[in-house]
C-alpha cells in the first residue's frame, strides 16, 4: 500500500476548440497522502476544475488526456473501465460541489435521493433511510427523520451543503474532493462547514482534495497546499512554508490580495495586473511572466524547472533556484 | 396541494365563463338576424317574431347571456330547430367520438415522441441523433390532412390493412379501436415530431445541470439518472404543451374525421355551419372550448403532482 491514497503524475489535459488544443492542465503533479487534507488555490481559469473532473472521470467530451497518470488506491484511474470507474464514484471518492442550490434535484425528495445514492447496498429501504437520517444528523440538521420527506427547495443552502456533505460521506469513501463548497455560502456558514468537514474528516479518516480560492479556508483547513496558475502546479509544500515563506511570485501576489492580510483600510483591494495567458497559444517561457513584477530575460524564454526550496517545498520559478543557491 | 388545485379550478371557472361570453357576442356580431336566416327569404314577419321569442331574441344582450348561462350550467345548451331535439343530447352523442379520436392520438404520439426525445438526448450529435431530428422536423412539417388522405389511400384503399371509414360497430371496443388507428396515426404523426424536439431541448438542458452531476458523481446507473432523475424533470413543459395542444387536436380532429368520414364534434361543426344550425354550432364550440380549458388546467395540475415548487408555491 502507498502511502499517498492519490497520485497525479505529469497529467496534461487538453481541449479540443475551434483555435486549435487548449492546453487546460500540463505536467500536473498532486499527491495526497493518506488521511491528510490537501488544498489547491488558484484563480478562476486555472485549471482546478478540469482537475477534479478528470479525477472522477467526468470530462467534458472534447478534452482528452494528452500525457500522465492518475493512480488512486494503487490502480491507475485513466486505465479503468467506465463501469469499473462508476464502482469508485460514491464509494471510494465521492464529491461535494460549489454550488449547493444546484446540487439536488429538485423534485425529488432528499431522502429519496440519499437512499438512491445506497443503490449498491442490499439492505432494506427502511434501513436506507436510518443511515439516511444519521448521516443528516451528523452534519447538524434537524429533525433529520421528518426533514427526510422534504425536496431540496424546504432547506437553506448551507443546509444543503450540509447535506451534500453528509451524501459524500455516507459511503465513508477514502478521498473526498470538495470543490469550492463554501464559496457560494456567507462567511459564518463557511466556519461552520469547514469545522464540520474536520470534524468528520477526524472521525473517518478519509483524506480531502479540497479547492478553493479562499487563501484563509485553505490555511485553516489543509495540511498541504497546491498552488495552480494557467494550468501548471507553480508551488506545494505545507501550508507553513507557502503562506509564510512563499517561492513564487504569483503565491506572493495571492497573498497580497487576500483581504485577510491587508492591515490598513483602503478604498480598492490590490489585484495582480495582466490576464491569464492564452492556453492556446502560450507564451515561450513562464506561463506567469507576463504578469509577474520580478520577470527577467530567461524567465520569457526558458521554462521553469521544478526547483526544491526546502525539503517538501517546491515552486515553478527560475527564482527558487537561485534562492536555494545562495 | 389542494389550495393549489382548488385556485386553479377557480381560474379555469373564471376564464371558462369569460370564453363562452365573448363566444357568444362574436356569434351575435354575425351580420344578420338567425330567426330570418333559418326560416328563409318568404318567412312572414309573425313567423320571424314568434321564433325570435321561442329564442329569447327579443330580449337584451346582457339578459340573453344571463339566460344562456342560467340554462347551461343546467345542462341545456338550447333546442336544435330543425330535429327539434336537445343540443345538449346531439353534442354528446359525438363527443366520444371525437374524444377518442383526441385520447387515440395524443397517448401514442406522446410515448413515441417522448422515447425518440430521449433516444436523441443521449445520442447528442450522432448520426441517430441527426436521423431523428430530420424525421421529427418532416413529421412536424406534414399538414395533418395530407398525411390522413395519404394514409387512407395507402393502408385503406391499397393494402386494405385498415378500414376507410366510420367508427365501428357501436359497442364493439375491438372494432372501434381498429377504427381509430388511421385517424388517430394522421393527427398524431406531427405530434411525434414535435414532442421528440421539445423532449430532447429539454432533456438536454437538464443533463447539463449540477444535480445530474452529482448523480453521475455518485456513480448512479446511467438508465437510472437519464428516466429517474432527468425525464422527470424534461417532461414538465412537455405536459404543458400537450394540455394547450388539445385546441389543435380539436380542429386536427375536423380534418381526420371529414376525411374518414367518423361521426364527432368536427363533423358536427361542419355540418351545422353548411345548414345554418346556429343553436348546434353554438353548442359544440362551446363544449370543444369546456374541453380545452379543462385540457389546460389538467396538466397544470399534473405539473403541480410532478413538481414539488409549483405545489408548494401557493
Amino acid at each position: 500500500m502507498t502511502a499517498d491514497i492519490l497520485k497525479i503524475t505529469d497529467l496534461s489535459i487538453h481541449y479540443d476548440t475551434p483555435r486549435g488544443a487548449l492546453k487546460a492542465l500540463r505536467h500536473v503533479n498532486v499527491s495526497v497522502p493518506r488521511g491528510k487534507i490537501v488544498g489547491v488555490v488558484g484563480e478562476s481559469g486555472c485549471g482546478k476544475s478540469t482537475l477534479i473532473s478528470t479525477i472522477i472521470r467526468l470530462l467534458a467530451n472534447n478534452a482528452k488526456v494528452a500525457s500522465g497518470s492518475i493512480v488512486f488506491d494503487d490502480q491507475d484511474l485513466l486505465a479503468l473501465s467506465e463501469t469499473q470507474m462508476r464502482g469508485l464514484r460514491g464509494t471510494d471518492i465521492s464529491m461535494v460541489f460549489q454550488d449547493p442550490m444546484q446540487t439536488h434535484n429538485p423534485v425529488l425528495t432528499i431522502g429519496r435521493q440519499m437512499t438512491d445514492i445506497q443503490y449498491r447496498d442490499k439492505s432494506t429501504t427502511a434501513e436506507k433511510r436510518n443511515r439516511a437520517a444519521d448521516m443528516l444528523a451528523l452534519v447538524g440538521i434537524p429533525d433529520p427523520v421528518q426533514r427526510l420527506d422534504q425536496f431540496p427547495h424546504e432547506f437553506s443552502g448551507g443546509m444543503r451543503q450540509r447535506i451534500a456533505i453528509a451524501m459524500a460521506l455516507m459511503a465513508r469513501p477514502k478521498l473526498l474532493i470538495a470543490d469550492e463548497p463554501t464559496t457560494a455560502l456567507d462567511a459564518t456558514l463557511e466556519v461552520q462547514i469547514i469545522k464540520r468537514l474536520h470534524e468528520l474528516q477526524a472521525e473517518i479518516g478519509c483524506s480531502i482534495l479540497f479547492i478553493s480560492h479562499h487563501l484563509g479556508v485553505i490555511a485553516e483547513l489543509c495540511e498541504e497546499v497546491v498552488v495552480m496558475y494557467a494550468g501548471e502546479v507553480v508551488e506545494q509544500g505545507s501550508v507553513r512554508d507557502v503562506f509564510h515563506s512563499p517561492s513564487h511570485p504569483y503565491t506572493k501576489a495571492l497573498l497580497d490580495c487576500d483581504p485577510g492580510h491587508i492591515k490598513e483600510k483602503t478604498r480598492s483591494l490590490p489585484t495582480i495586473p495582466g490576464e491569464i495567458p492564452d492556453l492556446v497559444n502560450l507564451p515561450a517561457g513562464c506561463a506567469f511572466a507576463p504578469r509577474c513584477s520580478q520577470v527577467f530575460d530567461a524567465c520569457r524564454s526558458n521554462r521553469p524547472a521544478w526547483n526544491e526550496c526546502k525539503p517538501g517545498h517546491h515552486a515553478l520559478c527560475h527564482l527558487a533556484e537561485t534562492e536555494t543557491v545562495s | 396541494m389542494l389550495k393549489y388545485v382548488g385556485k386553479r379550478l377557480a381560474l379555469a371557472a373564471v376564464i371558462a365563463a369569460l370564453s363562452v361570453t365573448l363566444l357568444f357576442i362574436i356569434i351575435h356580431l354575425i351580420p344578420g338576424d338567425p330567426a330570418r336566416t333559418m326560416l328563409g327569404p318568404r318567412a312572414t314577419p309573425e313567423l320571424i317574431a314568434d321564433l325570435q321569442l321561442r329564442m329569447g331574441l327579443d330580449q337584451p344582450l346582457p339578459v340573453q347571456i344571463l339566460i344562456f348561462f342560467g340554462n347551461m350550467l343546467s345542462g341545456d345548451l338550447g333546442m336544435d330547430m330543425f330535429s327539434n331535439r336537445p343540443v345538449a343530447t346531439i353534442v354528446f352523442e359525438q363527443l366520444p367520438h371525437t374524444l377518442a379520436l383526441i385520447f387515440a392520438s395524443i397517448i401514442w404520439s406522446a410515448v413515441l415522441g417522448i422515447f425518440l426525445g430521449c433516444f436523441s438526448a443521449v445520442r447528442r450529435n450522432s448520426l441517430a441523433d441527426r436521423l431523428t431530428g430530420v424525421l421529427a422536423v418532416s413529421f412536424i412539417a406534414a399538414p395533418a390532412f395530407v398525411i390522413a388522405l395519404y394514409s387512407l389511400l395507402f393502408f385503406a384503399v391499397e393494402l386494405r390493412w385498415f378500414p376507410a371509414i366510420g367508427a365501428g360497430e357501436p359497442g364493439d371496443i375491438g372494432d372501434q379501436l381498429w377504427h381509430l388507428v388511421l385517424p388517430s396515426f394522421a393527427i398524431g404523426l406531427s405530434w411525434v415530431g414535435y414532442i421528440a424536439r421539445l423532449v430532447r431541448a429539454s432533456m438536454l438542458e437538464i443533463m447539463g445541470e449540477g444535480h445530474i452531476r452529482t448523480a453521475r458523481a455518485f456513480g448512479l446507473p446511467e438508465k437510472w439518472i437519464t428516466y429517474r432523475y432527468a425525464l422527470r424533470l424534461a417532461i414538465l413543459p412537455t405536459i404543458t404543451v400537450i394540455g394547450v395542444g388539445m385546441g389543435f387536436l380539436l380542429s386536427a380532429a375536423v380534418f381526420a374525421e371529414i376525411v374518414f368520414a367518423r361521426p364527432g364534434l368536427g363533423k358536427l361543426v361542419i355540418d351545422s355551419i353548411t345548414t345554418r344550425n346556429y343553436p348546434v354550432v353554438m353548442g359544440s364550440v362551446l363544449v370543444s372550448t369546456i374541453l380545452f380549458v379543462a385540457s389546460t388546467t389538467l396538466s397544470d395540475i399534473v405539473n403541480a403532482l410532478l413538481d414539488p415548487r409549483i405545489r408548494q408555491s401557493s
